[in-house]
């Protein structure tokens, strides 16, 4: 009867809200964050379910800010941050350097450019060089790519290599890391910078300062755009998140890391 | 003048084929049957499809009584007045209001200060506020297109204010309730920023309402977005589509049957 | 004659709940959003383009003229094709060929938005990259997208309003001499110029509350874009890339711009409303 339906429907929507408004079980494991982390974070997932039959992880991405912010409302057990932690964070948050990764600045295949200082990039960005010539291309105009705000990857790159300038306003704005190489691997006049890790063989990298963005040039502390991968918690960890940490810490899981790309921690 | 209609339709089409073509042949029972995994890169939508399900289906169930409940009292139980026109306009509005909006509201309200976190639930109570609106205002139009006569008769014959509404008047209004309960379903799966960040964008089989999970649109997004896997993103939109296509064709043909039948 | 007055409770208590709960989100957003224009000041908000949440920055105006530009793009586009379409379908085509498509324009409105930004991706923006310049990205792209998605609202609006129009207009002009297509013109669109407008209005409702296409092919940049090439940031593209990580002021400021949306939304409609209520009046007097 029509009547009655809707009471019950009603009835029905708050009972399950009464009764469940805690966050889920204790047997899974939320993550939350970075981009740049979240590949690499599903793949210990995938690999942590197939040795753990029975628990449950979750990878979802949102940016670091965004991670930072999950873990700080319960929203999910560890953020995930792809940039160190501000002193006020540190004071509120636990975090776990899970790797370390290189910042690579990526340009299309097509473009001719294979290195840049420092300072080019810098004005490459804040706007001030805007011709491919300007750095050794060919001639035409410079499309900067950056991503958005909440974004552990910007953050880096602004401390990093901005020294203070801002982005500028022309620049366009993707919101991962794949939406960032997806556009450069589409347009020639495209500059990006993204996770070494996620680089892949569809993009070129640059070397900056000289120096080639490798893992090994990482390692030997000769390539200086680096980032430490972070996971980040608040208070009490639940114990199935504390597996799965102890998981990514192990040297499997670090080997896994450093299979892919990252320069593990352990 | 042809040629504009020709183009349109043509671009309409180019649409459609564009997506289908590429996606159809990687549409599996395998594909629609497994869940994903490396990221979505191999294996099959077989969550999303579920999460889809569950986040819009839920989402008309609760909206689609309470909204015809309150089209009914609206319709049948107010005189026409200057606070149902307040309500009508209302209602108009907030059918007209982005869904980022609800999905901005969903989010600080349902996860965050309701603690019901990125799950299923903060997604489906989210959708049913954004299309509510729509049901109240189809379903009170075409409640109120019903003749006066239809109601005098019933009444006239004996049956009582409730008899009447429910035997004659929904049963003739039928047509116009389903078309809107049946479109905001066709919404609520294709809205993909209000869900991204309610329900979240887990990947594995949501187990509880609680737990997050992809629709398909976002799955769709995220793949095409982050070049993750094209033949996978065509096929998830082709799947899609699909299911669009078919909700949109059940509209249209509840339309016609009833209106056949109350024409009797 | 009881179980009567009960039902009526209890529709009556699930029309209030509903009613209630919709009034609460409006008011809730109002109230998130109002304080952090008051705090920033109209002209810190509405008037500057300077859109830094760290430092405390919030202004709109950016924003507000990208949504602008491509909602008022995808009007335009919306009205050539939508008012095409529906005049060759009302009055240009036999009536089996127009019942057929009428339904498929319909379904064709419920295709989800980010399968037409993902087309516009992959088939425009790299057109417009190779052929006009630019990143491709940019206010012309996310002004066609829209402008395609907003045809079907358009075109079934414009089709009611055109089949309304009474045919002792069109017989009377056409007994007068007028050919077919002066008809159309003079007459035809004259007295369905209220339906017609309000058509678009609405069109443009929901051009300017799409998100997901904008934000695949508009670039999301933040300058003012200073021409059709160049990439552009809407409102809700703002909302839908920041929503995520924003806290405090600058979320206050995101529900702001939801303000903003909703208000500029309710002035469109009462437009719209005002427009039909012209006609219906128009047509009383006659």
């Amino acid at each position: 009867m029509k009547s009655s339906f809707p009471t019950l429907v009603v009835l029905l929507v708050f009972g399950t809200i009464c009764t469940g408004c805690r966050r889920t079980s204790e047997r899974s494991v939320s993550l939350l964050g970075s981009t740049s982390i979240q590949p690499f974070a599903e793949m210990l997932a995938e690999r942590y379910a197939k040795d753990h039959p029975g628990e449950f992880v979750e990878v979802q991405g949102g940016g670091s800010t965004a991670g930072l912010q999950a873990a700080q409302r319960g929203l999910a057990n560890i953020g995930m941050c792809s940039r160190s932690l501000t002193a006020k964070e540190a004071l509120v948050f636990t975090s776990i350097v899970i790797a370390r990764d290189g910042l690579a600045v990526v340009v299309n295949h097509d473009n001719p450019v294979v290195q840049l200082s420092v300072a080019q990039l810098r004005a490459i960005f804040d706007g001030k060089i805007s011709n491919w010539n300007e750095v050794g291309g060919k001639d035409g105009p410079i499309r900067p790519i950056t991503r958005e705000e909440g974004s552990g990857t910007r953050e880096s790159f602004v401390r990093l290599v901005m020294g203070g300038e801002r982005i500028a306003g022309r620049a366009l704005t993707q919101e991962s890391n794949g939406a960032v190489k997806e556009l450069v691997k589409g347009d020639p006049a495209t500059v990006g910078y993204m996770s070494l890790g996620l680089v892949g063989k569809d993009l070129k990298t640059v070397a900056i300062d000289g120096v080639e963005p490798t893992v090994e040039k990482v390692l030997a502390g000769r390539y200086n755009l680096v980032r430490p991968l972070l996971f980040v918690t608040r208070g009490e960890v639940n114990p199935a998140a504390r597996k799965f940490i102890d998981f990514v810490l192990s040297p499997q899981g670090q080997s896994l890391l450093a299979k892919e790309g990252l320069v593990r921690e352990r | 003048m042809w040629v504009l209609t020709g183009i349109t339709f043509a671009v309409l089409l180019f649409i459609l084929a564009f997506i289908l073509v590429h996606g159809l042949p990687h549409v599996t029972w395998t594909f629609l049957t497994q869940s994903p995994a490396s990221m979505g890169r191999e294996g099959g939508i077989f969550p999303m499809i579920l999460g889809t399900f569950l986040v819009a289906g839920l989402a008309v169930v609760i909206a689609a009584p309470v909204g015809v409940a309150t089209a009914v009292y609206l319709a049948e139980y107010t005189r026409e007045g200057r606070l149902t026109s307040v309500i009508r306009f209302g209602s108009d509005c907030l059918s007209g209001v982005p869904s980022i909006i609800f999905g901005l509201f969903g989010f600080v309200f349902f996860a965050i200060t309701l603690r019901m976190g990125l799950s299923v639930l903060s997604g489906s109570l989210t959708l049913a506020l954004m299309v509510l609106p729509t049901i109240i205002r189809t379903s009170e139009e075409a409640i109120r297109a019903i003749p006066n006569s239809y109601r005098e008769v019933s009444l006239g014959l004996g049956a009582t204010r409730w008899q009447t509404v429910f035997y004659v008047v929904l049963r003739s209004a039928l047509p116009g309730i389903s078309t809107g309960i049946v479109l905001s379903l066709g919404r609520s799966i294709s809205e993909t920023a209000a869900v991204m960040l309610t329900a979240g964008s887990a990947l594995r089989l949501p187990h509880s309402l609680f737990d997050s999970s992809r629709t398909l649109a976002l799955h769709f997004y995220l793949l095409s977005r982050e070049g993750i896997s094209m033949p996978n993103a065509y096929a998830t939109a082709s799947v899609l589509i699909i299911v669009i296509l078919a909700l949109n064709l059940l509209a249209y043909a509840l339309t016609r049957r009833f209106a056949v039948k109350a024409g009797q | 004659m009881k179980w009567d007055k009960w039902i009526r409770a209890v529709l009556l208590v699930v029309a209030l709940s509903a009613l209630s709960g919709l009034a609460l989100i409006t008011i809730f957003i109002f109230r998130e959003g109002v304080p952090i224009i008051l705090r920033v000041g109209a002209k810190g908000f509405f008037l500057s383009t300077d859109w830094e949440p760290s430092l405390g920055r919030f202004g709109i105006l950016s924003m507000m003229v990208g949504s602008l530009l491509v909602t008022v793009g995808a009007a335009a586009i919306g009205v050539v094709f939508s008012l095409g379409l529906a005049i060759v379908l009302t009055q240009f085509s036999p009536p089996g060929l127009s019942a057929a498509l009428k339904p498929m324009i319909e379904l064709l409105a419920g295709i989800p938005s980010v399968v037409y930004g993902f087309v516009g991706v992959v088939t425009l923006v790299p057109l417009i990259r190779h052929w006009l310049g630019g990143p491709g990205l940019s206010v012309l792209a996310a002004s066609i997208v829209l402008g395609v998605m907003i045809l079907p609202t358009i075109t079934s609006i414009a089709i009611d309003a055109l089949q309304a129009v009474p045919r002792s207009y069109l017989e009377g002009s056409i007994a007068l001499g007028a050919t077919r297509w002066q008809t159309v013109t003079m007459v035809l669109l004259r007295a369905a110029r209220s339906g017609l407008v309000a058509a678009v209005i609405l069109g443009m409702g929901r051009a300017i509350g799409e998100t997901m296409a904008v934000i695949m092919v508009a670039g999301n940049a933040l300058d003012v874009p200073h021409s059709l090439l160049a990439p552009v940031r809407t409102l809700t593209s703002n909302i839908a890339l920041e929503m995520g990580y924003a806290s405090g002021d600058h979320r206050q400021a995101l529900f702001a711009t939801g303000v903003t949306l909703f208000v500029v939304i309710t002035i469109l409609n009462a437009a719209a409303l005002t427009v039909s209520r012209q006609r219906a009046g128009r047509k009383r007097a006659k």
